[in-house]
């Protein structure tokens, strides 16, 4: 048979900017100037300045600022912290987003909505609902208090917080991912044979890792980073309760700033490299989903 | 591996997608499931493939009851509209999966796996393309993949939903008649969901016409098109005209003039003609008198369609002719002619079969 017409390659359009949405050079110019002047003062120029600040007393205060047993503490806990939130938001962002984009059931919206629900509260809030919960006056405080279970300032406390802050990362980062891929792979999936779990290992898992690496990635700077929620439920106990954000704060109103930019330049980095991190994987990702038309180069075997 | 479906029902909220529906597919045939959209000719489809419940009713694969088959055990091939192919494998890990997939103890050796895809890749002319992803071929090379995804794990019975849907008219054709082809070679019991009229009856050993959840008639392809049960089979089939009159002995009365009519009885009806079964004559014979008014002659191609507005009652048939038939009375534009029926099938009002 003819293979000719069937085998031709889907095309794509090049994109070009439009001549009808092109504005005027000079507008150009200007809102491209605006927004350089923009970011230069707010967010290259603080940037600049904790570095500076943080080597001011010279390498050996910068050293000594991050070495010190309270800081290595205080970076302990918050890797511990983010050890145990982010995989614990990894489990709920990848069921949240499972249930929410291949299933429909009463209540999917209102889901959908109480996910967003850490990123509509301020963080302060957030913390307080916490002591609410668990504080000495709080409901289950006395109960609490018997047992001899300690939460609030204490590590349990600043983990359940963080973890609250940073829940809504990963599912968002999937759902509209899911959402767009629909089950089709997956009934195909089933239909061949496969077990659940060989679904989501072979089908489902392959075709979300890169949002879901990019959610793991801002939800693990934030679980990192959090400061408020952290700050109501941690009590600021040096060595104990302290995060390295709130080692920041502690530092610099005791007047330390060089080591107080010191620990802050840790955080910085962290940023940069989270920040660098994003970069690359939104670049594999946009390459795993761009089609690659080029299946007309090759010569094909045309039967009869 | 005969398919028999018996009452099957299916709703969604409320809207009923199945009524009631009964159909038998015998082993090794290929039938077509024709339907409008909306008409459930997928969601049937879905059904017998385990991948939606059914309300009601009863799935026998060969006699045997599917109701406590889960999908992944009932041995069908899906070959989805919009081929569902996984886009993070290869053209060859895709009809390899379902041998992957299998339990251990069952799973064919890599050798095994590799002899019996690049059997499939070679049967459906693919196997030069083994290691492309499915985002570099084009759709047609994709239906193919997915069609040798789908008979990798040896359905006992392939089931393809508006397999050449998504496909532009010409590669659809070419398509069309491999997958015939195909399944002469395979000869697995195959079910396929189209609206495309054209596509079943040139496909398919057997058509089944559905119409809101229901199956309204099936056959071959012959029987349906030659005989249709009802209503709506003489008009989703084929281009009719509608005449509406009288009944009475053996005539069909509209207005004051009256056609032949097989059948006889005494009451309202329509009457149904096909296109190419209008003549058209210079004068009132005794087969049929009714005035016409030519209304538009399009005069190219092997079939002349001409337009006609009837006197009695203002509305436009329908007349195919032969280019033969045209030569020996070539109509023009504003002509009058008398309208006769060669075949005629009549509806009595109030009732969806032929009276």
């Amino acid at each position: 048979m003819a293979t000719s017409v069937m085998d031709r390659p889907s095309i794509t359009a090049p994109r070009a900017v439009s001549r009808a949405t092109a504005e005027s050079r000079v507008v150009r110019w200007t809102l491209i100037g605006v927004a350089l002047v923009f970011l230069a003062l707010v967010l290259v120029l603080p940037l600049a300045l904790v570095f500076v600040q943080a080597f001011s007393k010279g390498l050996p205060v910068y050293w000594e600022a991050i070495t010190e047993p309270d800081a290595l503490s205080a970076a302990k806990l918050t890797l511990l912290v983010a050890s145990i939130a982010v995989p614990i938001n990894l489990i709920f962002g990848v069921a949240a987003a499972w249930c929410i984009s291949k299933f429909e059931f009463r209540g999917k919206h209102l889901l959908i909505t109480l996910i967003d629900l850490p990123f509509a509260v301020s963080p302060v809030i957030s913390g307080m609902i916490f002591v609410l919960l668990f504080g000495a006056h709080g409901w289950f405080g006395s109960w609490m208090s018997e047992h001899g279970i300690k939460i609030i300032f204490a590590v349990p406390g600043i983990v359940l917080a963080t973890t609250f802050v940073t829940a809504p990362f990963i599912a968002r980062e999937l759902i509209p991912l899911m959402q767009e891929q629909g089950s089709e792979e997956e009934e195909a999936a089933i239909v061949l044979g496969a077990s659940g779990w060989q679904t989501f290992s072979r089908v489902t898992l392959p075709n979300i890792k890169w949002g879901l690496l990019y959610g793991l990635i801002l939800c693990n700077a934030r679980a990192m980073g959090e400061f408020g929620a952290v700050s109501v439920v941690s009590g600021h106990i040096r060595g104990e309760t302290n995060t390295l954000p709130l080692h920041v704060e502690i530092l610099y109103n005791e007047y330390a700033f060089a080591a107080s930019f010191a620990v802050a330049s840790v955080l910085t980095l962290l940023a940069l490299v989270t920040l660098a991190l994003k970069t690359l994987v939104e670049w594999q990702q946009r390459r795993a989903l761009a089609d690659r038309p080029h299946a007309a180069d090759t010569p094909e075997r045309i039967a009869a | 591996m005969s398919i028999e479906v018996r009452n099957l029902r299916k709703t969604f909220g409320g809207f009923v997608a199945l009524d009631d529906v009964s159909l038998d597919v015998p082993g090794g045939e290929l039938v077509a499931l024709l339907g409008p959209s909306g008409s459930g000719k997928t969601t049937l489809l879905r059904i017998i493939a385990g991948l939606e419940p059914a309300d009601k009713g009863t799935i026998h694969f060969h006699g045997e009851d599917t109701a406590d088959q889960p999908v992944r055990d009932r041995q069908v091939g899906f070959v989805f509209q919009h081929y569902a192919l996984f886009r993070h494998m290869s053209v060859f890990e895709n009809v390899a999966f379902g041998l992957r997939v299998r339990p251990r103890n069952v799973r064919p050796s890599e050798a095994e796996i590799r002899d019996s895809v690049m059997g499939l890749l070679h049967l459906v002319q693919l196997d030069v393309l083994a290691e492309r992803r499915p985002s570099e071929l084009s759709g047609g090379q994709r239906q193919r993949v997915a069609l040798a995804r789908a008979l990798a794990v040896k359905p006992k019975v392939l089931l393809l939903d508006e397999p050449f849907g998504a496909l532009d008219a010409k590669v659809r054709k070419e398509l069309r008649r491999w997958l015939r082809r195909l399944h002469e070679e395979v000869h697995v019991t195959s079910v396929f969901v189209t609206h495309d009229q054209e596509e079943a009856l040139e496909v398919s050993d057997r058509v089944v016409i559905m119409n809101e959840g229901r199956v309204e008639q099936s056959g071959t392809p012959e029987e349906v098109y030659d005989r249709p049960a009802t209503r709506f089979v003489y008009g989703f089939l084929g281009d009719v005209n509608l005449f509406h009159g009288r009944l009475h002995q053996g005539r069909v009365r509209i207005g004051e003039s009256e056609l032949d009519a097989p059948e006889a009885g005494d009451q309202e009806g329509v009457a149904y003609v096909r296109t190419y079964d209008v003549q058209l004559h210079p004068s009132p014979s005794v087969h049929g008198s009714l005035e016409a008014i030519v209304r538009h002659v399009r005069a190219f191609g092997p079939v002349i369609r001409i337009e006609l507005d009837l006197v009695k009652d203002g509305r436009t048939i329908e007349a195919h002719l032969s280019r033969t038939q045209y030569d020996s009375l070539p109509v023009t534009k504003g002509q009058c002619v008398y309208v006769a029926a060669m075949n005629m099938r009549v509806f009595p009002d109030g009732t969806e079969r032929a009276g």
